[in-house]
């Protein structure tokens, strides 16, 4: 649990990777864990299920500790639910849902996915506002069968009437829209909001560009050392039939060229783990973001329509009521609901931007902080591997001086 | 894919051409990190070789190569397995370690590997140093160098206009041996004139082991001139030569010396009619005894040529062993079992430094390829440092972009000492690839050899059946009273015929016998030799690669410490 360690500096409480630690005092904390991945199901059916292991001292929760089975799809349930209910909030992005079939089950692929949920469920838990949240709670207590309920149902286009509403309001809107002539999407105006959404989008270039060369990297790492074993291989055969001290040197030399080959796949997954991932959390994060200015973009739309409309509607309300029309009394009351509605959604676009900028600025301490030790590590096992590798080959020298002095 | 990265790189070139600190340094990085030369593909081995070798003219190639003009053998230090700042490169030279710090990494090495007199460094002939690997006791040299190609035109075909052009190359002798009668000089030679010398020089040496002569082309002729062609055949002429100058008989022959002395036209035979050529011994047999069924010795002779790869060649010739040794008898019956033992262990030799000289390209490229991506990453942190410092609004971010440069600077740094390193081990593992060439020189040999055994057993046999023929004639004529003329007659001349073809069996078994001792001493030569190259290829390889890696580890210790503050406190 490398990468993200440096979240225990910064927040009260947070997890670890095999186990969350014993409570302490009564200061409140509430620490997950994300362990034991255990495949289950059959052929296409199978996936992995993960034990959560849940501590806390909170009285909101059923106990002092609970551990329950969840699954990857568990997860994303969460991460829509919170996403839906705290708009503003960059929503902890998750490890991505799909994978080549041939590596869906390999050791590495599942400990890099069992590292990524844990850290998602800590980030959420070390959120000052996410961690109170009630879905939260069912997350992490409620039985397997209420999951699964509460799982199915969110699969489907179409959610709860709620969201159906919703959706038709927009088609609404943008209908309106276009028969008012406006064809564009309102867009908010400000220029810092702006740099902020134009740093977020090329952001994500940059990063996804160093992505993939950290993962190159890997892979090159893994090439060598493949190379090495062969040269290894082929040096001591060489070795074998020169015989005497050269044939000797050759041997020791294809001896250690075999060590070294090792190393180098071990440096690879250790890469793989300590910088690759983290530059790919990186680059999630930043999607999580547009996904909630993308959400802002929205709120910020509805508040103009509904105080379009209000106006539309409050100077139909005045000709009605200049002429006297039995149709007051309802214009009236619709008028006093589009206003609550108006006033609704001009708070909670005002409640978006509050939160995004605190948001903003504790994402990119964390990113500095996350990415300062993935670059720590990065460079440790460069570092590594360099020194071992001149040990290694330096190991060698005595030897081939005996040789030539023989 | 490498055109395209080449240009996104260039792209990137001019935003930070304009930014003038501590990034200016890292900008003439990646003027090289993409040189053209370098990124060539690496699929031919020889072709990384030749482009590597060539780096002289790259501003931060290993500062080992220097111009082969400028160099005296005697006078420069040897430059085993130091670095020096290239002389040719200029602002780059900020950015190369100081030699001091250079030095303290190589100068134990250098104590440890300067031993004996036989321990030289690595016999790449790109290098403008060269030294002989005679015994310490002998302080003979001959240092050739091939440059200054010349495009001329051929005289005497006029009735075409616009007749065939070829290139010539300066060859420049500098020699204290006395045969030569002079210590510079230089001759005009073509490529043809090593094809010449080549030719004259397997015939009048055979059993042997003769450098392996550069390929033959099969290419157009514009192809042929231009740039890239030309130097390479020029890095390959040299190459040649100078194996040839290391060839403790050859280069005291009559034949070499003519060619790198004779001014004017090559004075050697160029006639490919083979019967017409004057042989040791073979070709005076009579004609009549050549029949059909023997193969002609003097074919046997040419040495392998042609083809544009070696390794093909080596397949080829491999294959014609296999099926050699495949089949039930062979053709001919070597009688001198430790030569045959000898040979199956050069077989077998073959075959591993076949195998390890493959795996040797393989290991380079991966390596190349590393040094490739970990420069790619650092250009990538390069562009995430410049875009974060020009967006940043926040504290965190100017320290994240602090954080991130230095990794890029480390990756940058990482990935041209990957460069370094690998320039430097194709140089010292291509000593396999030489001895793979070698092995043909070898297979020659044996050829000869049993190609005159093959001459002798043929004249031997012939021998016996004319005598039997003779005796037959004898006793034929015996009972013809008073004798049959025509009979005495054609007796006489079997007989004159027997006496010649006995001639020619002295001559051909003393040629024979000539052609195994010259395999004998040649077999304890490279046993010899090979042991010594081989271990300082061995030496130069580890040596280079602990340099490297301590290198290496330094660079990323420095990010290790500056990022310290970001460990995390429990384990």
């Amino acid at each position: 649990m490398v990468t993200f360690e440096g979240m225990e500096q910064h927040r009260t409480s947070s997890g670890s990777s095999q186990s969350p630690r014993s409570p302490s005092s009564s200061q409140p904390f509430l620490s997950v864990s994300v362990t034991d991945p255990v495949k289950l199901g059959n052929g296409v059916q199978a996936y992995i299920s993960y034990r959560v292991i849940t501590k806390t001292n909170c009285p909101e929760y059923q106990g002092p500790e609970k551990i329950v089975i969840r699954r990857y799809s568990d997860f994303v349930w969460l991460r829509d639910r919170l996403f839906e209910k705290y708009k503003g909030i960059f929503i902890p992005p998750l490890p991505e849902k799909s994978a080549v079939e041939k590596f869906r089950f390999s050791a590495e692929f599942i400990e890099m996915r069992r590292q990524a949920l844990d850290v998602f469920v800590n980030r959420i838990a070390a959120h000052h506002e996410l961690q109170q949240s009630e879905d939260l709670r069912t997350f992490l207590q409620a039985e397997e069968e209420t999951m699964e309920r509460l799982r199915s149902h969110e699969t489907g286009i179409f959610k709860k009437p709620s969201d159906l509403m919703q959706i038709f309001k927009d088609v609404q809107s943008k209908v309106s829209d276009v028969v008012l002539g406006k064809e564009k999407p309102v867009e908010e105006s400000d220029p810092e909001y702006e740099k902020l959404k134009h740093y977020i989008f090329e952001l994500e270039n940059h990063l996804a560009e160093a992505q993939k060369h950290a993962y190159r990297l890997v892979k090159r790492h893994r090439e060598l050392g493949q190379s090495l074993s062969d040269f290894g291989k082929a040096v001591k055969l060489l070795g074998a039939s020169e015989g005497n001290a050269l044939g000797k040197a050759f041997s020791e030399l294809g001896i250690k060229s075999e060590i070294l080959s090792v190393k180098l796949q071990k440096e690879a997954q250790q890469l793989l783990m300590s910088f690759e991932e983290p530059l790919k959390d990186y680059v999630r994060a930043v999607q999580s973001i547009k996904a909630t200015i993308a959400e802002r973009a929205n709120a910020f739309r509805r508040q103009c329509e509904l105080a379009e409309t209000m106006k539309l509607k409050e100077i139909n309300l005045d000709k009605l009521m200049l002429i006297r029309s039995d149709k007051v009394a309802e214009a009236e009351r619709e008028y006093h609901e589009l206003k609550a509605e108006s006033e609704q959604a001009t708070k909670t676009f005002g409640t978006i931007v509050k939160l995004m900028n605190e948001e903003i600025g504790r994402f990119q301490e964390q990113k500095t902080l996350d990415m300062g030790i993935a670059f720590h590590e990065f460079a440790k096992g460069q570092a590594r591997l360099a020194n071992g590798i001149a040990d290694a080959w330096r190991s060698l020298l005595p030897k081939l001086e005996a040789c030539s002095s023989s | 894919m490498m055109d395209s990265e080449n240009h996104t790189s260039e792209e990137h070139l001019h935003p930070l051409s304009s930014s003038k600190e501590e990034l200016e340094n890292l900008h003439l990085h990646e003027n090289n990190e993409y040189d053209p030369l370098i990124t060539k593909s690496y699929s031919n081995y020889r072709s990384v070789m030749s482009t590597l070798s060539d780096s002289h003219n790259h501003p931060l190639s290993p500062p080992s190569l220097v111009s082969p003009a400028d160099s005296d053998p005697l006078l420069s230090p040897p430059l085993n397995y130091r670095e020096f700042p290239n002389p040719n490169s200029t602002d780059t030279s900020s950015y190369i370690d100081p030699p001091s710090y250079a030095d303290a990494i190589f100068s134990n090495f250098d104590g440890e590997t300067s031993s004996n007199g036989t321990d030289t460094p690595t016999r790449s002939s790109s290098d403008g140093i060269y030294f002989s690997r005679s015994a310490s006791s002998n302080s003979e040299y001959l240092k050739i160098t091939v440059s200054n190609p010349i495009k001329e035109q051929e005289n005497s075909n006029s009735i075409v206009p616009g007749s065939s052009s070829y290139v010539t190359y300066l060859v420049t002798t500098r020699t204290n041996i006395s045969e030569f009668g002079g210590s510079e000089f230089g001759v005009r030679r073509r490529f043809k004139d090593i094809v010449t010398l080549s030719d004259r020089l397997s015939e009048a040496y055979r059993g042997f082991f003769i450098p392996p002569r550069p390929d033959k082309s099969i290419v157009e002729s514009q192809v042929m001139q231009k740039q890239e062609f030309v130097e390479q055949r020029r890095v390959a002429l040299e190459k040649y030569l100078r194996r040839l100058a290391d060839h403790p008989v050859i280069r005291k022959s009559d034949e070499f010396r003519v060619f790198l002395q004779v001014q004017g036209k090559l004075p050697l035979p160029t006639t490919t009619d083979v019967a017409s050529r004057v042989l040791d011994g073979a070709a005076k047999l009579p004609k009549q005894l050549m029949g059909d069924s023997l193969i002609a010795p003097s074919e046997v002779v040419q040495p392998a040529k042609g083809g544009r790869d070696l390794m093909r060649l080596f397949k080829e010739l491999k294959q014609s062993m296999a099926n050699d040794w495949g089949s039930s008898k062979p053709p001919v019956v070597e009688e001198d079992k430790e030569f045959l033992a000898k040979k199956e262990r050069i077989s077998e030799l073959e075959l591993q430094i076949n195998g390890a000289s493959q795996q040797a390209e393989s290991l380079v490229k991966a390596q190349q390829d590393m040094g490739e991506t970990m420069g790619e990453l650092g250009l990538a942190f390069i562009k995430l440092t410049k875009f974060e410092n020009e967006e940043a609004v926040l504290d965190s971010q100017r320290a994240r972009a602090a954080d991130m440069k230095g990794v890029a600077t480390a990756a940058v740094k990482a990935s041209r000492l990957f460069r370094e390193l690998n320039s430097q081990t194709v140089k010292h593992l291509d000593t396999l690839h030489e001895y793979l060439g070698l092995m043909l020189a070898v297979h020659s040999a044996f050829t000869d050899r049993s190609s005159a055994l093959l001459t002798v057993q043929t004249l031997l046999s012939e021998l016996s059946s004319l005598q039997s023929r003779a005796e037959k004639l004898e006793a034929a004529s015996s009972k013809i009273f008073g004798g049959d003329k025509s009979r005495i007659r054609k007796l006489e001349e079997l007989q004159e015929t027997i006496r010649a073809t006995e001639d020619a069996k002295n001559v051909a078994i003393r040629e024979y016998e000539r052609i195994k001792e010259n395999n004998r001493s040649e077999l304890e030569r490279l046993d010899r030799e090979r042991q010594t190259d081989f271990l300082n290829m061995l030496k130069g390889f580890v040596v280079n690669q602990v340099g490297y890696a301590e290198k290496i580890a330094n660079v990323w210790t420095k990010v290790v410490e500056d990022t310290r503050g970001y460990a995390k406190e429990s384990t």
